[in-house]
Formats: C-alpha cells, sequence, structure tokens
C-alpha cells in the first residue's frame, strides 16, 4: 500500500468539505485510482469522471504512477485572468 | 519576482519593469473586474490559487514568451478580495517594436488564463455566490442570503 496525501482547492475543497486529503491505495498507484478514491469519498460523486489531477506541479495524464513523496492536487477548472 | 500578490497591482512600475534602453516599444494588457458575468451583477470576488504551481506556470509561460519573441516579460496575478474596478491581472511586454510586443501580450494573457491554477469565487447584487466554471458557465455552489 501507498499513503499519500491530496491537495483540494476553490469548489472542489467545499465539495469534499477538506483543503486536503489523506489516501491509502494498493501500489502501484495510478493518477485514476486516486480520482477513483476521491470521487468516492462523501461530496465526491459529483466530480467529473476524470478529474484533473496535478502531480509535481504538472497535470497528470490518468495512466501516471504516483510516487511516495509525489505532491498531488486535485484542480477545479481553471478561472484567472 | 513572484507572478502572484495579495496587494494592488501598478501597471506602470510593471511597465518600467520591462523597459530597456532598447526597446520602443511596452505593450500591456490590464485585466479589471467588471460588474457583470453571465446576465448576474457582480459585486466583488475573490481568487485563490494553488500557489506552487501557479508561479511556476506564470515563469514557464513568461519563459516560453522570451524564447519565441525578442522581449522582456512581467506578469502579475492579484489573490484575496477584489472589488469592481481593481485590477485582476496585468501582463507587460518590453521590446524593440510593436509587433513582437503585441503578439507575446497576446500568448501571454491566453497561456495564463489557460495554464495557471488560479480560481474565481464571484460575489453576486442578490446576495448568492457561485465558484466561476468557464467549462460550464456560472455554477451557484452556495447562497448567503440577501
Amino acid at each position: 500500500m501507498t499513503a499519500f496525501r491530496v491537495e483540494l482547492f476553490a469548489r472542489y475543497a467545499e465539495l469534499l468539505g477538506a483543503e486536503e486529503v489523506a489516501l491509502e491505495l494498493p501500489t502501484p498507484v495510478t493518477v485514476s485510482m486516486v480520482t477513483d478514491a476521491l470521487r468516492a469519498l462523501p461530496g465526491g460523486e459529483v466530480l467529473p469522471a476524470r478529474p484533473v489531477l496535478a502531480r509535481n506541479l504538472r497535470i497528470a495524464a490518468p495512466a501516471d504512477t504516483i510516487e511516495p513523496g509525489d505532491l498531488l492536487a486535485l484542480l477545479p477548472p481553471l478561472a484567472g485572468g | 519576482m513572484a507572478a502572484l500578490t495579495t496587494e494592488p497591482i501598478d501597471q506602470t512600475a510593471l511597465g518600467a519593469l520591462v523597459l530597456r534602453p532598447g526597446y520602443g516599444a511596452v505593450t500591456s494588457f490590464v485585466g479589471h473586474v467588471r460588474n457583470h458575468h453571465g446576465g448576474r451583477s457582480v459585486d466583488r470576488l475573490c481568487y485563490s490559487a494553488y500557489h506552487q504551481m501557479a508561479e511556476r506556470e506564470c515563469a514557464a509561460i513568461a519563459e516560453e514568451a522570451m524564447t519565441r519573441w525578442e522581449v522582456v516579460v512581467a506578469v502579475r496575478h492579484r489573490l484575496g478580495d477584489l472589488v469592481v474596478g481593481d485590477i485582476a491581472v496585468a501582463v507587460a511586454i518590453g521590446s524593440a517594436h510593436r509587433a513582437e510586443g503585441f503578439a507575446a501580450c497576446r500568448f501571454v494573457i491566453e497561456e495564463v488564463k489557460r495554464r495557471v491554477p488560479i480560481w474565481k469565487h464571484e460575489h453576486y447584487a442578490d446576495g448568492t455566490s457561485a465558484w466561476v466554471d468557464p467549462t460550464a458557465g456560472v455554477e451557484r455552489s452556495e447562497s448567503e442570503g440577501p
């Protein structure tokens, strides 16, 4: 199993009621496993099927593998500018 | 220099940062908070960001522009609470001539909107508020009452 944390922002932080969640998933962990686990949390059911996850400050692909210590963040649709 | 700031943006000072003796042009884009969005009357808004990634993306966008054109780039994006008329974002491009200035300025503001993880929470005149989702129009996420 691999334990890690995911930062949440803006509307997604409101939906899940937290700015960070701790998860533990069977190794090897992929991005889509993380987003599926987030969607299974209370409030997570309204997340899109494939929400955007940043891994180490870059947008990650669903099949990317998560390594221990990676910086993970779930990003709502961007609205800067 | 940090792109994100909770302080008011000084567009004149930003322009001065990109001026060089060989440059004849400073091209700017300045985005202000407007009083309407999606047919609703906006009173104020609050910007938040994934700080580390937003700074990294702003720096990367500036680097890309400076690689593509012979320009110097400065970008600032405001965070926190803003009211109608406040500057939300500013881009300044220093260049020898106007053509590369306009091209780089357009590139930078479009990439900032597309790539930088910043979110906008709008508060409306009717007392409600919503997170702005450019992919789905305005979503009402909460109600504050009148």
